[in-house]
């Protein structure tokens, strides 16, 4: 037995780096592509390492204007998210605290969550047309708020759960009322709980693709729908594809890093407290 | 009984929990806001549906369910529908097993890991749409690395079409789909697995009881619920996959990967057949708000 372990650690070792390796690779290959001089790009057999690494494509990005769409991204999923913060973080309270819609409503917020988004943008689409809310910031922004709610109400009601009650009651008693207990002990206490979800709805509305492909012309384009502006029927712009793609996943990709302890719990919606 | 003798009736209730004012003043805004977008447009389509409201044909007349019966009829709604299921039978199974066999792979404590697991899960945070981009280049027949990886084990070039040929391109929606998504279940499976009783584990050890035996009898059982949800949250999503059937194929060749999704998108978007999507839209959405509300009842989510 003692001597199969550093066998074992081997193959352990092996298999972890295989499988790691596999896993990464499309995206060591995006990052490759986005650093290739453009016509190395079109090279066949593909090289798998740029002969001279570059940043020329980026730079097009910003001398094009390309840049302005994840600009777009930033303000929509960012004003989305905040208000989705707000206004989600009071419903939970009262789903918490006062049973309001007892399980009914939860369940019914959640439901929302489920639903596929085609089917949801679609009727939106119609009532844009008609208010004229289409290819513009309030209109993205309100969908993007309603797109993130269920989730920001859904795993505040898990982290308000988690504060106990007895100070809020203390406090009540000394005369505040619902609102400043809300913000001045349950909100400090479920910190941390409201800033990883607030990061993840985040991610999430930033990643979203179909209601921005729907919703937006010219105005308001989002990083993931410029990409595929760049699919054209003569031509593809890998190089912009690239590099665009890059700029759009590198901040998720420090966000989630930074919030390894609350990814299982806000990807699963709560299912699991990691 | 009142509301007052109910809440002290409940352990853990506060005792303003009856107050009921209070607390639908606090949940009135998100609803709202969530009915305004969710529910009053889709009554709009409910309406919609009864007319023939196309194209050029802005106004519309009733025309009573003809849109429905149209839709029972239409071959191409069944296939993507089957399409979409066919999807969902192999990835989702797929996906359950890689990632379950990743979790047990990483039980082990050793240097790295962590490193090795936070490295694992980023496809998981990657826009699908930023993926099927990514898949989409991994996949061409001149400039990907996909088939030259392929003939190296194969010996000989290899030219296959992935995103052009009818089968190819299943397999190619299949591949960027099970790669992207088995870290989900990878890092929620890791999780539960760690939080499984270690007393209950030593104990069968110390029973003398194999490792399948400790794996099938105490392991699963421990984990049941949270594949459960896992199972849920995916398959709903594997249900409305669009982005990497986009990226990809866009539906090609014809409407041979054409999902629900992307039917919908076409339709609805691209030869703006109105009534017609509205209707499906509708049969869609009270099919899966009754299928989804049922599930979560039944499962422990809500607790």
């Amino acid at each position: 037995m003692r001597r199969n372990r550093p066998l074992r650690a081997a193959v352990w070792y092996a298999v972890s780096l295989i499988v790691v390796g596999t896993m990464m690779f499309p995206i060591y290959w995006m990052f490759m592509v986005s650093l290739k001089l453009p016509e190395e790009i079109f090279k066949s057999p593909p090289v798998w390492f740029p002969s001279r690494p570059q940043f020329g494509n980026y730079a097009a990005l910003f001398a094009d204007g390309d840049v302005w769409s994840l600009w777009n991204s930033l303000v929509i999923a960012g004003v989305s998210t905040l208000i989705a913060m707000a206004l989600g973080t009071l419903c939970a309270y009262a789903i918490v605290r006062f049973k309001t819609g007892g399980d009914n409503l939860a369940i019914w917020i959640l439901s929302q969550r489920m639903l596929p988004p085609i089917a949801v943008v679609f009727p939106i689409f119609l009532a844009y047309a008609f208010f004229g809310l289409a290819d513009s910031f309030p209109g993205l922004i309100l969908l993007y708020t309603a797109f993130a709610l269920p989730y920001a109400v859904w795993m505040m009601r898990g982290y308000l759960q988690e504060v106990p009650v007895e100070l809020e009651e203390a406090a009540l008693v000394d005369g505040h009322s619902h609102l400043s207990v809300l913000w001045k002990v349950t909100v400090p206490m479920a910190r941390n709980g409201i800033i990883a979800t607030a990061i993840f709805a985040f991610v999430f509305s930033w990643n979203e693709f179909l209601f921005a492909l729907v919703l937006t012309r010219t105005e308001v384009i989002t990083f993931t729908v410029q990409i595929s502006q760049y699919f054209g029927s003569q031509s593809t712009f890998w190089a912009k594809i690239a590099a665009m793609s890059v700029l759009g996943t590198l901040p998720v990709f420090i966000a989630v890093s930074m919030l390894q302890r609350y990814l299982v719990r806000g990807i699963s919606l709560g299912a699991v407290k990691g | 009984m009142n509301a007052a003798a109910t809440a002290h009736a409940r352990q853990g209730r506060p005792f303003w929990a009856g107050r009921r004012g209070t607390g639908l003043l606090f949940a009135c805004p998100a609803v709202f806001v969530m009915l305004a977008v969710g529910l009053f447009p889709f009554l709009w389509s409910v309406v919609v549906s009864f007319q023939d409201v196309a194209g050029a044909n802005r106004d519309g007349n009733w025309v009573g369910l003809a849109n429905y019966m149209k839709l029972v009829g239409d071959v191409r709604v069944w296939s993507a529908l089957g399409r979409t299921l066919l999807i969902l039978a192999v990835a989702l199974p797929l996906e359950l097993l890689l990632g379950l066999l990743l979790a047990m792979h990483f039980q082990a404590e050793r240097p790295f890991k962590r490193l090795f697991v936070a490295l694992m899960v980023l496809p998981a945070v990657v826009s699908p749409m930023v993926a099927g981009s990514m898949w989409r280049l991994m996949f061409d027949h001149k400039f990907g690395p996909f088939n030259q990886i392929i003939a190296w084990f194969a010996g000989e070039p290899v030219v296959l079409l992935w995103t052009v040929k009818q089968h190819l391109a299943f397999w190619a929606i299949l591949i960027a789909e099970v790669w992207q998504w088995t870290p989900f279940m990878f890092i929620i499976l890791l999780a539960a697995l760690a939080n499984v009783d270690r007393e209950q584990l030593e104990a069968a050890e110390i029973d003398g009881a194999g490792r399948f035996r400790v794996f099938f009898r105490i392991m699963l059982p421990a984990i049941a619920p949270v594949v459960g949800i896992a199972l849920l949250i995916r398959a709903l999503d594997l249900f409305r996959i669009f982005d990497a059937v986009w990226q990809l194929t866009r539906g090609g060749p014809g409407t041979k990967t054409e999902t629900v999704s992307i039917f919908m998108f076409v339709r609805g978007f691209q030869s703006f057949e109105t009534s017609y999507t509205a209707a499906l839209v509708v049969v869609l959405l009270i099919a899966l708000t009754l299928a989804v509300t049922l599930a979560l009842k039944r499962m422990e989510i809500a607790r």
